[in-house]
């Protein structure tokens, strides 16, 4: 066995799911609870801090028998923008894509805003992205701009 | 335009606010009818205003209709806990249009979306206040008798003042050459300026006025609020620098107008009152006007 699947190893392969690889260290539970993997009824495995060539220090998330919705998946940008997601069928790769930030970002993160109506009212957030790369989102309502440095998750 | 609410500004597109713009003319000759005598109309102030509400009001009463609602929360359920939710869902039974003025910012969109009757959006914290926008811009064009291609200087609070950006985001329709003349502790944030940089206008940022005033059509002046700054000497070191008085705007251009939303508190002295390019008592007259065109619009009179 060669080095590479020795590393693989550390977390078990799943026979049939989906797999994120390339999350920050420091994201990994929160990419867990934007999925709402906590309350998932199958087999979730995770990782964290595991070594990565590309990125120094990485998590990994495995769902048994689970194909997430893109625009599900895709929710997982604002804190793992670099993920890959790939679809396991059998042991083997089925698909491999990366995660893309969406233009609409609806219930997951709070507005910063202490007197936006989100954050007063019973009514979910919902934002729309004005800058993919630095994560920049406009409030629906108030019409303020949260950020990654202002950013927190409902 | 019928039903269809105003929360902010860029609700309407340049088409639908100089069709507003051109209605208001048209009250603006005939103030008083009585085509809104089928009609009631909410006015919910959840904190005190009195140009916004008194205009509004006024503009119904000239109309023939009838107003119900509240003048602060105080004495309301809201004050028992009730919900915005709960109070717009009631009252929109009992009328035909809300107008609504909120501290809390975006409560207007909120509202717009569960409320059955539409919403005219009458400030939301210090967020937006679009119609201050509208008759800023019909004053601007009754004035200069055009929107187009005008010198308008944007003074004082740049960074707080909510009337200033709804007139900046607006006036980028309208090829505006802008000057923003400001402390630099309360410059235009760069969210606003995006929408100069996007349409490809030029603006030049000052921090006094003097050398803009004879270049410029319209003065838009703003009030300065001593809590804006975090160095209380910072405040008293320039406060007198953003104030206009009349010697300042002698030899400005023949079309030169002074505007302000008001309440002033010292930023226009009372002498620049008695020039005839002092315009924002007749500024805030025109709101009545803009109103009238706005509801009978909404309500698909007009």
């Amino acid at each position: 066995m060669d080095n590479k699947n020795i590393k693989e190893l550390k977390v078990s392969a799943i026979e049939n799911g989906t797999v994120i690889d390339h999350i920050p260290s420091g994201a990994v539970f929160q990419v867990i609870r934007i999925l709402k993997l906590e309350s998932f009824g199958n087999m979730v495995l995770f990782a964290t801090n595991l070594e990565s060539k590309k990125y120094g220090k990485k998590g990994i998330v495995k769902v048994s028998n689970k194909v997430f919705a893109p625009q599900e998946l895709n929710k997982i940008a604002l804190v793992a923008p670099h993920a890959s997601i790939i679809e396991i069928s059998d042991y083997q790769v089925k698909s491999k894509k990366i995660v893309e930030v969406p233009d609409e970002i609806r219930g997951i993160v709070k507005c910063f805003n202490p007197n936006c109506v989100t954050n007063i009212e019973q009514v979910s957030t919902l934002f729309t992205m004005v800058d993919k790369e630095e994560i920049r989102m406009k409030c629906h309502y108030c019409e303020k701009i949260t950020t990654k440095k202002t950013m927190e998750f409902k | 335009m019928k039903n269809k609410s105003l929360v902010s500004i860029n609700d309407y597109t340049k088409e639908e606010q100089l069709r507003i713009l051109d209605l208001a003319q048209e009250f603006e000759q005939n103030p008083v009818q009585n085509i809104l005598q089928d009609y009631v109309v909410a006015s919910l102030f959840f904190e005190p205003s009195t140009r916004t509400r008194l205009s509004f009001e006024s503009a119904v009463n000239r109309l023939g209709g009838k107003i119900v609602g509240f003048s602060e929360a105080s004495n309301t359920s809201v004050k028992k806990g009730e919900s915005l939710r709960d109070t717009i869902l009631t009252i929109a039974n009992y009328s035909d249009l809300i107008v609504m003025r909120n501290p809390i910012e975006g409560s207007a969109r909120f509202a717009s979306e569960i409320s059955p009757v539409p919403i005219i959006n009458a400030g939301d914290g210090a967020n937006q206040h679009p119609t201050q926008t509208l008759l800023d811009l019909y004053s601007i064009k009754k004035t200069q008798g055009t929107l187009d291609n005008l010198h308008v200087a944007m003074v004082g609070d740049l960074k707080y003042g909510r009337t200033v950006h709804s007139l900046v985001i607006a006036l980028c329709n309208f090829n505006t050459t802008f000057h923003l003349v400001s402390p630099v502790e309360l410059k235009l944030p760069s969210s606003v300026k995006m929408h100069i940089k996007e349409k490809n206008l030029a603006y030049h940022q000052y921090t006094n006025m003097d050398e803009v005033i004879p270049q410029t059509d319209i003065l838009y002046m703003t009030r300065i609020q001593r809590e804006r700054f975090s160095d209380p000497l910072e405040y008293e070191r320039i406060k007198n620098s953003f104030n206009l008085s009349h010697d300042m705007i002698i030899g400005t251009k023949e079309n030169f107008r002074v505007l302000h939303p008001l309440p002033r508190v010292n930023e226009i002295n009372i002498n620049v009152d008695a020039s005839p390019k002092a315009y924002y008592f007749e500024q805030a007259l025109n709101g009545v006007y803009v109103r009238q065109a706005l509801m009978a619009s909404i309500l698909g009179i007009k």
